[in-house]
């Protein structure tokens, strides 16, 4: 009996393929990516629509940089952006991200070039899909927001997720603290679970209706989303990045936020 | 004489129509996709992949990908109907609850969703698994009906056009690539055709599908309530309420109940409901879902 078993591990038993012995070929773990950390939200209105991101920049529990902005303008004719109309947002490993905007800002600029006209903010969603999309078997570790203004002047804004399935939506936050924005987003955006007084009883109150915001209500919200999210996530904090897009161009400012 | 001329000789229009290199290009004419692709440099892509990307396998992986989930179509007289959830998830996060899991395929006659009742010719496909799949490939699908309407100056038909997908699929096999999607449409060669195709290399035929992690308990309600006879406004109400109930019991489907009939002239858009409202609605109207109090 031991001298089956013995024999059942060699060739003797007949398998049709070798049974290794070898030792299989090892290798190192293979780890290419780092939370970078950080939050980035993006809302529309009627004819703007906004991007910001605060600019800490974290590895683990260490803050590497206070001062790494999330949000680029794309398609810009110098290093400062001036000229864009499409503006991106990169949370998740920072690398990527950046290889991700330089990717864009190359394939709008080549358009401009190629075509004598920019880029729409609809065909650079898409072209953004499917850039995410050709490094599905590799990804860029990033969450992505795209905003700009649509054919008919009306801010638009689209989400991606980490390999290019993407949607245009009213607001979207991404990043570490996503989850403590996005929910403050929908009440405050889009009315969930707000109800109009006095519209019926039980189940047959109405819903409000959402409706585009105003651009000053809009920056509070924001301010507030982050300023709140400051205070509760380790991986958010020390100045807040906005960008504002019109149809007069593209606004940056910064606020500052808490720096512990 | 005569017929040795004819048996040698070249017929005098014979590249008059598509020469035969062009013949070539158009029968071998699909590109090698696998080669604009990036690749992670290790031995074992698909287990790097899984181990990045597959909250199943691994629920700490730190790239989440969103998935979709809840899909159904079935024939009946009428044509054919699809009805989709609306939710996306990432692991336990609800990625969004306003996704469009009815993709319309083929472009050249597919109409933006403005909401008429007109119908829009083409086909449509449906989302299940992992969103990005679904969109992008469905994508690729749509240009390659739009290019077999250029070429052959007809519309695809469902069988071909499922075809396509799922002989892509199929050389991806292996990839981690995950889609379950049904293609429906209606041509004159076929009628009403239905096809189920998923990311495993599986294409089938048939009269009524649903996919998704909701999938059971939509089947549950479909097959107790379907018939063949069902009216228009039957058929839709039906598609909706499988939907409901496997919003109800699966908690990776909700948000809003999306509904497409597809007939001989196109398909037409029935709606993007909210279902919380259609749920009380279901309950106190009708009296079903009666384990549920209003009440705590």
């Amino acid at each position: 009996m031991t001298s089956l078993l013995d024999h059942s591990r060699g060739e003797t038993v007949g398998y049709s393929f070798s049974q290794s012995t070898a030792a299989p070929v090892r290798q190192h773990g293979f780890y290419p990516y780092t939370d970078n950390g950080g939050s980035t939200l993006g809302i529309t209105g009627s004819d703007f629509a906004i991007l910001a991101g605060d600019t800490r920049s974290t590895s683990g529990y260490n803050i590497n940089s206070r001062m790494v902005p999330k949000v680029f303008k794309i398609g810009g004719e110098d290093e400062t952006g001036e000229g864009a109309h499409i503006i991106l947002s990169v949370v998740g490993f920072a690398a990527d991200g950046n290889a991700l905007k330089e990717r864009l800002d190359a394939v709008v600029k080549m358009y401009k070039y190629q075509h004598g006209k920019s880029m729409s903010v609809s065909a650079c969603a898409q072209r953004l899909s499917t850039i995410l999309y050709g490094k599905r078997f590799f990804p860029y570790y990033v969450h992505a927001i795209l905003a700009g203004l649509d054919e008919e002047g009306k801010g638009a804004l689209y989400s991606y997720d980490p390999v290019g399935s993407y949607e245009r939506e009213q607001c979207r936050a991404a990043g570490a603290a996503a989850s403590l924005i996005m929910p403050f987003l929908d009440n405050q955006v889009n009315f969930k679970n707000q109800y109009i007084p006095g519209s019926g009883e039980g189940h047959a109150l109405e819903q409000k209706k959402a409706e585009p915001l105003p651009q000053e209500t809009v920056k509070q919200l924001v301010r507030d989303a982050f300023t709140s999210a400051v205070e509760r996530h380790i991986e958010v904090g020390d100045h807040l990045q906005v960008m504002i897009i019109t149809s007069n161009g593209i606004e940056e400012v910064f606020h500052p936020l808490k720096k512990d | 004489m005569d017929k040795l001329v004819a048996q040698y000789s070249r017929p005098q229009h014979q590249n008059d129509f598509y020469s035969e290199a062009e013949q070539q290009e158009l029968t071998e004419g699909m590109p090698p996709l696998s080669l604009k692709f990036a690749l992670p440099p290790v031995d074992n892509r698909a287990a790097f992949l899984r181990a990045m990307t597959d909250d199943h396998a691994n629920p700490s992986c730190p790239i989440k990908i969103a998935h979709g989930t809840t899909t159904l179509a079935f024939r009946f007289q009428g044509g054919i109907i699809v009805c989709t959830d609306s939710r996306a998830t990432a692991g336990n996060w609800i990625a969004s609850q306003t996704v469009k899991k009815v993709i319309p395929v083929s472009r050249l006659s597919r109409g933006e969703d403005k909401p008429s009742n007109e119908p829009t010719p083409g086909l449509l496909g449906t989302m299940a698994g992992g969103a990005a799949d679904c969109q992008y490939w469905l994508r690729y699908l749509s240009q390659q009906c739009t290019l077999h309407e250029i070429r052959h100056k007809r519309r695809i038909t469902v069988a071909a056009a499922s075809k396509i997908l799922a002989n892509l699929t199929y050389s991806y096999k292996g990839y981690g690539l995950s889609m379950g999607t049904m293609l429906a449409g209606v041509t004159p060669q076929e009628g009403p055709a239905l096809y189920y195709i998923d990311s495993d290399g599986t294409r089938l035929p048939g009269n009524m599908f649903c996919v998704g992690s909701g999938q059971t308990f939509a089947y549950g309600v479909l097959d107790a309530n379907y018939k063949y006879d069902l009216t228009e406004q039957e058929a839709l109400d039906l598609g909706r309420r499988a939907i409901l109930a496997a919003m109800h019991r699966d908690a990776y489907s909700g948000g809003f109940i999306n509904c497409y009939h597809v007939k001989e002239e196109g398909w037409v858009h029935h709606g993007f409901d909210d279902m919380n409202p259609i749920f009380w609605k279901t309950k106190l109207d009708r009296g079903e879902f009666s384990n549920v109090t209003s009440e705590l």
